[in-house]
């Protein structure tokens, strides 16, 4: 069976599959850059807190996705089959390449700019939002475009624990030895990845400030 | 009258216990004393390292003083929010410091803009001061610090000291990075604004022809202290060993 054909044979549940990996996805980066940034931050102004926080965010890239999955699943509030676990593990996998980002990218702003600043006045608070930050986007963009990709990537393992996404064809595929079936799960699933790669490069460029 | 800046036996020492190598304890500034009349440009002269620029820090507090006292415009400093005492005195570092992602005119209009001065009013502000340091409104106020030359980021800076309209101005090396030919242009318009503006000036330089060009009276500083205030007359024919050095190299 081509994959055309089970496309159009399928096109309900395929876009069900679709519309849940984007969930996911969504769902973990959005709540990963809510942590993320902030923490970035404030690693920019308690300076001894990067190695330890750096360190525990490294730590859980280091975990192989598979078994993050099956680590969350008997806890509780968090555990369990289903999305929820699946977002935990797809957040903590998130955090490390923009908590860096944001860290990396604040305290690479000139140190004349942020001199002139505080010199002109500038409360702390002046100084991170109109900016620290804005000068950091295109920095702390990068983090959130290396997070979105791994993530796209991490969610088709996610349908393992009954999360569903693109994954679950790719599992069933495995498992009925179908090439079409695992890539009739992988080709969205690249594209997507492709895709949040492209935009989110074009928004990088954008606040990428030429210096002096 | 009070004067836009009062120092007093300004001192300022490394924290840390002063064992001797290790750079703690160290002082970097010792009583330092000298007043800034409006009108007036005081400039500091030393080599690297002597202090100069940890002075100027000090007054602005982008240093806390460890001896001493600072009133700007007879405030005393350390007893003002230091937001606040910042916004009161006008800061332009070699550097310049622009911020990239703002225009000129948004540069230039930070100050009033955090002191919440109506649009009308900033922007009025803004083209009155690029045209007072050189720079047509109309071609400069919305380009970015990037589109334009090392001097005219300088004007910029200039102008975005004086936004506020406060009555010290607190310069470090302004002209230090620039080519010969504009530095030389900059010197002698900065001379010609200093009178019209009628404010306090502190001008930190290691370039004593700057120095005597631009300075109402010279202060000379050697490992932290002032070793010497006058006017430029009266530099040229000092006995110091440093002062004429300085002259010799001149």
């Amino acid at each position: 069976m081509s994959l055309w054909h089970f496309y159009s044979r399928n096109s309900q549940e395929v876009l069900g599959l679709v519309g849940q990996h984007l969930y996911l996805v969504a769902i973990s980066t959005g709540t990963a850059i809510v942590i993320g940034v902030p923490l970035g931050v404030l690693l920019t102004r308690r300076p001894a807190w990067r190695g330890p926080v750096l360190g525990v965010a490294n730590v859980f890239q280091t975990v192989p996705s598979l078994a993050l999955f099956g680590f969350l699943i008997p806890l509780p509030l968090i555990g369990g089959i289903g999305a929820t676990t699946a977002i935990v593990a797809l957040v903590l996998y998130a955090l490390l390449p923009i908590i860096r980002n944001t860290y990396t990218g604040i305290t690479g702003v000139d140190s004349a700019v942020r001199e002139a600043g505080r010199g002109m006045g500038m409360t702390d608070w002046q100084l991170l939002t109109q900016v620290e930050l804005p000068l950091g986007l295109g920095v702390i963009l990068a983090g959130v475009r290396v997070a979105t990709v791994v993530s796209v990537g991490t969610a088709t393992i996610a349908a393992a624990i009954g999360a569903g996404g693109l994954g679950v064809y790719i599992f069933r595929g495995v498992a009925v030895v179908d090439d079409t079936l695992i890539l009739a799960g992988a080709l969205p699933a690249a594209l997507m990845a492709l895709a949040a790669d492209g935009l989110l490069g074009v928004a990088e460029r954008r606040f990428a400030w030429r210096a002096e | 009258m009070t004067q836009p800046l009062e120092v007093e036996d300004l001192g300022y020492r490394l924290p840390g216990t002063g064992r001797q190598g290790t750079g703690n304890g160290t002082v970097l500034v010792q009583d330092v004393s000298f007043t800034v009349g409006a009108g007036e440009t005081v400039v500091l002269l030393g080599r690297s390292g002597s202090g100069k620029t940890t002075t100027l820090k000090l007054i602005n507090r982008l240093l806390e003083p460890t001896s001493g006292e600072v009133r700007v415009a007879g405030a005393r400093a350390a007893d003002l929010p230091v937001t606040r005492l910042r916004r009161r005195i006008g800061y332009v570092i070699q550097e310049v410091g622009l911020f990239p992602h703002l225009t000129v005119e948004r540069n230039v209009g930070l100050v009033p803009q955090l002191d919440g001065w109506p649009p009308e009013r900033i922007a009025a502000r803004v083209r009155d001061l690029l045209r007072l340091v050189g720079l047509d409104p109309d071609r400069f106020a919305r380009r970015y610090p990037h589109e334009l030359s090392g001097g005219q980021r300088q004007r910029v800076g200039v102008a975005r000291a004086l936004a506020a309209d406060p009555p010290l101005l607190l310069l470090d090396e302004p002209f230090g990075a620039l080519d010969p030919i504009t530095r030389v242009e900059l010197q002698h318009e900065f001379a010609a604004l200093e009178g019209r503006l009628g404010k306090g000036m502190v001008f930190v330089t290691h370039d004593v022809r700057e120095g005597l060009l631009l300075g109402t009276r010279i202060g000379l500083m050697l490992q932290g202290r002032l070793v010497f205030l006058g006017t430029p007359q009266e530099f040229r024919e000092s006995e110091h060993p440093e002062c004429k050095k300085f002259m010799e190299a001149a």
